[in-house]
Formats: structure tokens, sequence, C-alpha cells
């Protein structure tokens, strides 16, 4: 199967989504992974710090899944049609994991009784631990194929549920808490940030080891795969991915040693999830759901694409704008002692 | 076929949405209000440098803040549940509705999350202008988010724009006739106007029970009631005038809703009659014990007291919604509009007689009106969606037609979780909002003594700001 194709609207929203799709996973990724942590850390005081290191963003966060869920549904309805059903059992987990925690980031705050906190903090972590899975269920699912009749799944109840799906909810998971602490250490300093540097250091490595896991297990799954990494024109653009990953890795390792500059280890672990993105979406090229429907199959008329390509490239920038603008006002170090002041 | 506790999948995944949309929308029709009452305090607090103002927004930022959660989260499930519930309808359908979804999230949803934090937070770090500016963004961003899915409900009830491809996939053919379709602007203007309606309830049921309980020299408690009722006595008028109009806008474009709400089974050549009460009787075709005014029905809907009204009797029975549900719904949200336009009047009459603060009837009664938006509001939308049945895309695809190839266990189950999940998360929500509405916004107006940790800051800092005044 040859990897060039002309350039045509379908695959420009192909791109585009992928591209919200990435800006979600590590948007969201990094306060999911802040739940994650929770258990680890339980005194109050670090988990005041911790929620309110994530509090004024992450609903700008999750409204990249929104973008994700909806721009689906409007540029390949098909697909949108075929996934959602055949994951039906891990979106809806997630869905009422992402409600749990989403609540608890005001609700916490209103608890008058330990029991109450406990409990806000309880939903926090489990929301967030469940919805990282689910989410790396859901894509080791599609990843694995996903059997289509006509316009509709085809499978049954338990067809996501396998040992790759699982590999990937824990790869995600891991990934996720790895993000959240890298964040951390972006956000405190001194005392505070200490433990979170040796945490980012530690989950790194586990990280590492998934996405090598991950990435030995996918070319097994489907023939096309296969042939995709290891057979020659393709191997020569699928190559150099696993070379940047191993880049990426050493740098990391070091600047997570080394004390200086804390911002460097989230914009490489950006960088990292970039490149694993970069490699899911060459196994699956041309396909939105593996291996039968590929993007032109599931695309939406042009008018459709059309109308909403005009505001996605009108508005796309702007939001990024008031959206960089959020983060900017929020930015620098949180001082524990004053919160936001 | 399948079923799980009687009930087939396609009945569960339509409990399933129902009940998630009728909670969503609990929320909305709250925050969409309120978004615009703070973006008044704020500005008025800018303007006049008097410290009620600014202990108002500070008391209600907070409600807000727990409100807005609620309505994200819940509104987060429903942009799946298209897909998981409804994927034969998503596939044909997507084409046309997915776009303005997307338009939705690209205009609203990121508006109002990019500004959230800075209107909870952000006052001291971005100065009062900015602040100004982030809390209107996001009272503007609610009305949007209304403006967009209400666009895409009003085309499921009256569609149009589009042409239907060989695959069966509804096409677009012209973007202004989708988004513009004849019910949008009547369902856009009643639907916004209910939310204003709700939320001036809810600020004035509130500031009532302080008022009755002894907390009757507070200014700010007396501002806050003042203009809840206000808002109560000309939105309540104007909601009934809206409603009326969209009610003549159905009879053209859903004439088997009407009938179903005003329980009209038989034709009447020569006048029909409003039905007050009554028990409508689908499989005998009549309404029993009816309480009924001769021709009324026919001056209301067509200015005309002889007026010819069909009846559900020239509707094949496959095509007719369920009557009673929409015949009652229909009969409570009428009711409470009137209700509400009753206490707007007697606020009026009382205002005048300068007792407005202290009549205890009227504060019982304010008390009483304080959650009736959320049942009106919620009336509304079974009216409107039963009404449309069986349809889902009006006259085009069948509900029945539009359903997910799911197992009915797999629903059933995940419609139970559902339910729990709901009454217990947004439970203790509506509780935490309860408690905080249970204080009075005093001067200086605290985060409440519910707070013994540093930060956080949705009333916090504002309230740190409050003090240096
Ligand atoms: C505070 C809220 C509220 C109040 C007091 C009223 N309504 Fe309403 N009504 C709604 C909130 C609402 C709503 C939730 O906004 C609905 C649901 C869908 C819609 O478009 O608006 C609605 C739907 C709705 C419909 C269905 C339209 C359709 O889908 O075909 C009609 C005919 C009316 N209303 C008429 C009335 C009348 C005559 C009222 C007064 C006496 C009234 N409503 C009071
Ligand atoms: C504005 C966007 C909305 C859209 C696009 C929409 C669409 C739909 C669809 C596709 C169905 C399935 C058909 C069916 O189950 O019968 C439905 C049913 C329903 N919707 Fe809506 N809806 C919207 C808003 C709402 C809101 C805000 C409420 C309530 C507050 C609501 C209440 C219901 C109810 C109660 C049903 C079940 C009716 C039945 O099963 O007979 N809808 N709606
Ligand atoms: C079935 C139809 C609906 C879907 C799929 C839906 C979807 C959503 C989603 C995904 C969010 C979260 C946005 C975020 O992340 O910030 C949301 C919030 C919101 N929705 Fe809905 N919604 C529906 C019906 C409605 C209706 C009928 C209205 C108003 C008339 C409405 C008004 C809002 C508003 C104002 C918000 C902001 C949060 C809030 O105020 O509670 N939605 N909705």
């Amino acid at each position: 199967m040859s990897l060039a194709v002309s350039f045509d609207l379908t695959v420009a929203w192909a791109l585009l989504l992928a591209l919200a799709v990435w800006i979600y996973v590590v948007l969201d990724g990094f306060d999911l992974g802040i739940g994650i942590l929770y258990p680890a850390f339980p005194e109050r005081r670090s988990r005041d710090l911790m929620m309110n290191a994530v509090a004024p963003v992450w609903d700008g966060n999750e409204t990249w899944l929104v973008l994700g869920g909806g721009g689906l549904m409007a540029a390949f309805p098909l697909a949108y049609a075929i996934i959602l059903p055949a994951l039906y059992p891990p979106i809806v987990v997630m869905l009422l994991a992402l409600v749990f925690r989403g609540v608890a980031f005001e609700f916490r705050w209103r608890a008058q009784t330990p029991g109450g906190l406990r409990l806000w903090d309880t939903a926090f972590f489990g929301g967030s631990l469940i919805a990282a899975l689910a989410q790396g269920i859901t894509l080791g699912a599609l990843l694995q194929g996903i059997e289509v009749e006509g316009r509709a799944y085809a499978g049954g109840w338990w067809d996501w549920l396998t040992p790759f799906s699982v590999l990937c909810g824990a790869a995600v998971a891991v990934g996720y808490a790895f993000l959240g602490a890298c964040w951390l250490v972006l956000k405190l300093e001194g005392e505070d940030q200490t433990p979170f540097r040796r945490l980012a250091r530690l989950l790194g490595l586990v990280t590492v080891g998934f996405v090598v896991a991950v990435s030995l297990a996918t070319p097994f799954l489907d023939g096309d795969y296969y042939l995709r990494w290891f057979t020659w024109p393709s191997m020569a653009l699928a190559a150099p991915v696993p070379v940047a990953v191993a880049v990426i890795v050493l740098l990391l390792a070091r600047s997570l040693t080394r004390h200086e500059q804390d911002w460097l280890p989230f914009v490489l672990g950006l960088a990292l999830f970039g490149l694993c993105f970069l490699g899911l979406g060459l196994s699956m090229w041309p396909h939105v759901v593996p291996p039968s429907v590929t993007i032109w199959d599931a695309a939406a008329p042009e008018k459709s694409q059309v109308f909403m390509g005009i505001g996605a490239l009108v508005l796309l920038p702007v939001i990024l704008g008031y959206t960089a603008y959020a983060y900017w006002v929020f930015r620098g170090k949180l001082d524990p002692d004053k919160g936001y002041h | 076929m399948d079923t799980f506790l009687g009930l087939d999948a396609i009945t569960l995944a339509r409990i399933q949405f129902g009940f998630t949309v009728a909670f969503h929308f609990i929320f909305p029709a709250f925050s969409i209000g309120l978004a615009s009452y703070l973006a008044v305090l704020n500005a008025m607090w800018l303007i006049k440098r008097d410290e009620i103002w600014l202990r108002l927004f500070n008391y209600w930022i907070k409600i807000f803040a727990i409100t807005f959660a609620m309505g994200v989260v819940s509104g987060i499930v429903m942009s799946y549940q298209f897909g998981t519930n409804w994927s034969v309808f998503s596939d044909r359908a997507g084409p046309v509705i997915g776009p303005l979804m997307a338009y939705e999230v690209l205009t609203a949803f990121f508006l109002e999350a990019g500004f959230l934090g800075i209107m909870l937070f952000g006052r001291e770090k971005v100065g009062d202008g900015l602040h100004m500016m982030a809390t209107a963004f996001v009272a503007v961003g609610t009305a949007i988010s209304a403006t967009w899915i209400i666009s895409v409900n009003s085309w499921m009830h009256t569609p149009q724009g589009h042409v239907i491809g060989e695959n069966g996939q509804f096409l677009p053919e012209d973007w202004l006739a989708i988004i513009f379709t004849p019910s949008f602007p009547y369902r856009l203007a009643h639907a916004l106007t209910g939310a204003y309606l709700t939320t001036a309830l809810v600020v004035g049921g509130v500031a009532a029970w302080h008022l009755l309980t002894g907390r009757n020299d507070n200014r700010a408690v007396r501002r806050m009631f003042s203009m809840a009722m206000w808002m109560a006595a000309l939105v309540a008028p104007l909601q009934i005038f809206i409603g009326d109009m969209h009610g003549l806008n159905t009879l053209e474009h859903q004439p088997a809703k009407v009938m179903a709400m005003e329980g009209h089974f038989e034709s009447h050549p020569e006048g029909a009659p409003l039905i007050l009460f009554g028990l409508p009787d689908q499989a005998a075709g009549l309404v029993r014990y009816s309480v009924e005014i001769p021709k009324l029905s026919s001056l209301i809907l067509k200015h005309d007291l002889n007026a010819p009204l069909d009846g559900l009797d020239t509707i094949a029975p496959e095509d007719q919604p369920p009557v009673a549900v929409v015949f009652w719904s229909f009969r409570v949200m009428v009711a409470l509009g009137f209700a509400m336009l009753g206490l707007g009047l007697w606020s009026l009459w009382l205002r005048w007689r300068g007792r407005l603060y202290t009549a205890p009837w009227f504060l019982r009664a304010a008390v009483l009106m304080g959650p009736s938006g959320f049942v009106a509001v919620t009336a509304g939308w079974i009216t409107t969606e039963v009404g449309r049945q069986p349809w889902t895309i009006y006259g085009l695809m069948r509900t029945a037609d539009s359903a997910s190839p799911l197992d009915a266990p797999a629903v059933g189950a995940s419609l139970i979780v559902f339910i729990c999940v709901y009454f217990a998360v947004f439970g203790a929500g509506v509780m935490y909002l309860l408690r905080l509405m249970g204080h009075a916004p005093e001067p200086g107006e605290p985060e409440g003594p519910d707070t013994e940790g540093p930060i956080r800051t949705a009333g916090r800092q504002a309230a740190a700001q409050e003090d240096k005044v």
C-alpha cells in the first residue's frame, strides 16, 4: 500500500481532527494525570496545591474532547456511528468517570466534613484513573480493528476487551501520570517540587517501557500494520519515528536529573506523546476505523467539510490565542500560601 | 428481540437519552441566566463602586461555578450520546447537524471554558477591565451555545435545506436554510427567555427566603430580590407571548403535536373547545372527564371562534405522538407560566404599595416558586420532544430507525448506572448549592464557614479584594 496521497479536504480534516485529539490528550492528559497521582500525596496541603495547578484550565482542556467527538461526527459521521456503538462500554465508563472528576473540582471545596473531602478526593482520583484507562482501552480497541457490516458495527459486546487494549489502557494511564508530574515540576518550586521530579523520573521510565511494548505489539495486530513498519519503502517513512523517540527519551532523562529548566520535561513529554501519535497515525493511515473503513469512505460530503473548514480556519487560531492567554494569566509558580493571588 | 426488564433496546436508548438530556438542560437553564446576571452585577460594581454589587457578585459566582461544572460534565455526556444511542441517526444526519455542533464547540464552548478561569479566579491577575470582559464573554458564550444547539434541534423538528443522498444520508444544500429553520427563532427566543425566567425565580426565591428568616435589613438581599421581581414581572408575560407564537408556529409545521397538546382527538369543523383538564385515552381516542371551554381553542390558535381545527383522527395511528404525556407536560408548563405571571403582577402591586420586602405571603410564594422554572423548562422540552414522536427528523426519519445496533442488556445496564450516578453526583451538587444559598450574602462576603483550607478562590480571592474596599 502506498503512503502517497493527493491532498484533499478529507485529508485536511483527518489531520485537523488528529491535531485536536493530540491537543486533548496532552492537555487533559496532564490534568487527569494529576488526579492519578493523588493517592501518593495524602496530605491536604499537597492535594490543594495539585488541584489548584489545573483548576483554572481543566475546563478548556476538556473542551478539546468535545471538539474531537463533535468534529468526528461532522467530518466522518460514518466513523462516529460505527465507533461509538462498538466501544460503547469503555466510552460510557469514560464519560461517567469524567463526571466524577469534573465535579470534584468544585465539590471538593464545598465538603464540610473530612469524610466529604475524602469522598471527593477519591472521586477525583478514581475518575481520573478510570477515564485514562478507558481512553487507552478505546484507543487500543480501535487500533486492533472493528468489525463492520454495511454501515454499522457488527461485532459483539466484549470485542473491545483484549490483552492489547488493556495494555494500551495501562500505557495511557501511566503516560498521563507522567505528564501530570511534569506539569507539577513546572508549576511548583523548592521542596514542593522535589517529590514530583522524582516521580516524573520513575513514571517517565515506565511510560517509555509501555511505549516500547505497545509499539512492538501493534505491527502484529494486523497484516497491514506489519507491512507498513517492516517493508520497504514505507519503512523509510516510519523508521525516523522510533529514532526520534529515542532522542527525546535521552533528553528527558537528562532534563529530569539535572535541576534546571523546569519547563523542559513537560515540553519533552508533549513531544514524546506527539511522536507516539505520529506512529499511531502511520499505522492506521488511511483508515479511520481499521481495518476496513478509510477516511474517504466515512467522509462527510464536501459541503459539510467546506462549511466547517471555514469556521475552523478562522476560529481555531482565535481559540488557540485566547487559550494561550488564559494559560499566560495563570503562568508562573503556584504560591502555596496564596493560591492565585 | 432481546429485552432488559421487559424493555427493548430502542425504548431503553430513548429513556437514556431523554434522562441525560433532561438532566443536562437543568444546568444551562440556570447558568445561561446566571452568567448574564453576574455580568450585570459586575458591571454595576465597576460603575457604581457600591460594595453591595460586589457582594452579590461574589455570592452568586460560587453558585455559578458549581452549576457550570455540572452543566459541562453532563453536556460532555450528551455530545457522545448521539453516537452511542442514535448511531444510525448520526450517520445519516451527521453531515447536516455535525457541522452545527462543531460550530457550537468552536464559537461557544471554547469561549466559555477559556474565560471561565479568568472570571472565577482572575480579577486580581488581569484587573477589573479584563475581568469584566471575561465575565461578559462567558455570558455571551452561554447564549451562543444555546443558539447553535437549538438550531440543531429545530432542524430536526422542521427540517429544510438538505437533500437525501442515495446512501440515505441527509446532505446539506443551503446552510442558511438549515440554520434558520421556521421553528428556530421561536424555539430559541422561548428557551432563552425561559432560562432568564428560571434564574430570576431562583434568585428571587433565595432572596425571599432570607427576607423571611430575619435578614430583612440586608441591603444586598433586598437588592437582589427587587431585581429578580422586576425580571419576573417583565419576562413572564413576554414568555407567555412568545410561547403563544411558538404554538402557532408549531400548528403550522407539526399539527399532530398541537393536537396532542390540546387533546383534540376529533376534528372540530365549527370551532374547537379548549380542554382545560381531563384524562386522555389514546386507545379510545377521547379525553375522559374533560373540562372544556367551547370554541376557545380555535380562538387561541386561529383567532376565530368558528375556525375549523383538525384532530388526531386525521393522522394515521402510527404517526401519532403519545398524547397523555404531551397533554400533561404542556399543561404543567402553561400553568407554571401563569403562576409566574401572577407572581410578577403581585410584586408590582406590592412594590407600588411599598410592601415588597415585607408581605409574608408574597415572600412565601416567591420561595415556593423558586424552583418552578426548572419544572417548566423540563415540561416544555418533554412537550416538544415527545410531541415530535414518532419521528427524530420530523416526517423523514423515524425514531425506531434511528437507534444504534445495541443489545438491550448493555443499554439497560448503562441506563441504571447513569441514573444512579446522576442522582448521587448531581444530588450532592444540589445539596452544596442549597447550602450556599442558605447563607445570606453578608458584608465582606466570605467564602462561607465551610472552608478552612487555604486557596480556591471562586469567592475567596474576590472576598479579599472586597475587604480592601
Ligand atoms: C420557564 C420556562 C417556560 C415557561 C414559563 C413556558 N415555557 Fe413553553 N417551553 C419552554 C419553557 C417555558 C422551553 C423549555 O424553553 C421549551 C422547550 C423547547 C422549546 O423550544 O422551549 C418550551 C416549549 C413550548 C412549546 C412547544 C413548541 C414546539 O416544540 O413545538 C409551546 C407551544 C410552548 N412552550 C408554549 C408555552 C406557553 C403558551 C407558555 C405560557 C403560558 C409557556 N410555554 C411557558
Ligand atoms: C437541543 C438539542 C436536542 C436535540 C438535538 C434533541 C434530540 C433528541 C433525539 C434525537 C431524541 C431521540 C428521539 C426519542 O428518543 O424519541 C430526543 C428525545 C428526547 N429529548 Fe431531545 N433533543 C434536544 C434537547 C432536549 C432537551 C434540552 C430536553 C429536555 C430537557 C430533551 C428531552 C427529550 C426527551 C424527554 C426525549 C425522549 C422522548 C421520547 O422518548 O419519547 N431534548 N431528543
Ligand atoms: C442534546 C443536545 C445537547 C448536547 C449534545 C450538548 C452538549 C454540551 C456539552 C458538550 C457541553 C460542555 C461544554 C464544555 O465543555 O464547556 C455543554 C454545556 C452547555 N450546554 Fe449543552 N448540550 C445539549 C443541549 C443543550 C441545550 C438545549 C442548551 C440550551 C438551550 C444547552 C446549553 C449549554 C450551555 C449554556 C452549556 C455551558 C455549561 C452550562 O451552562 O451548564 N445545551 N452542552
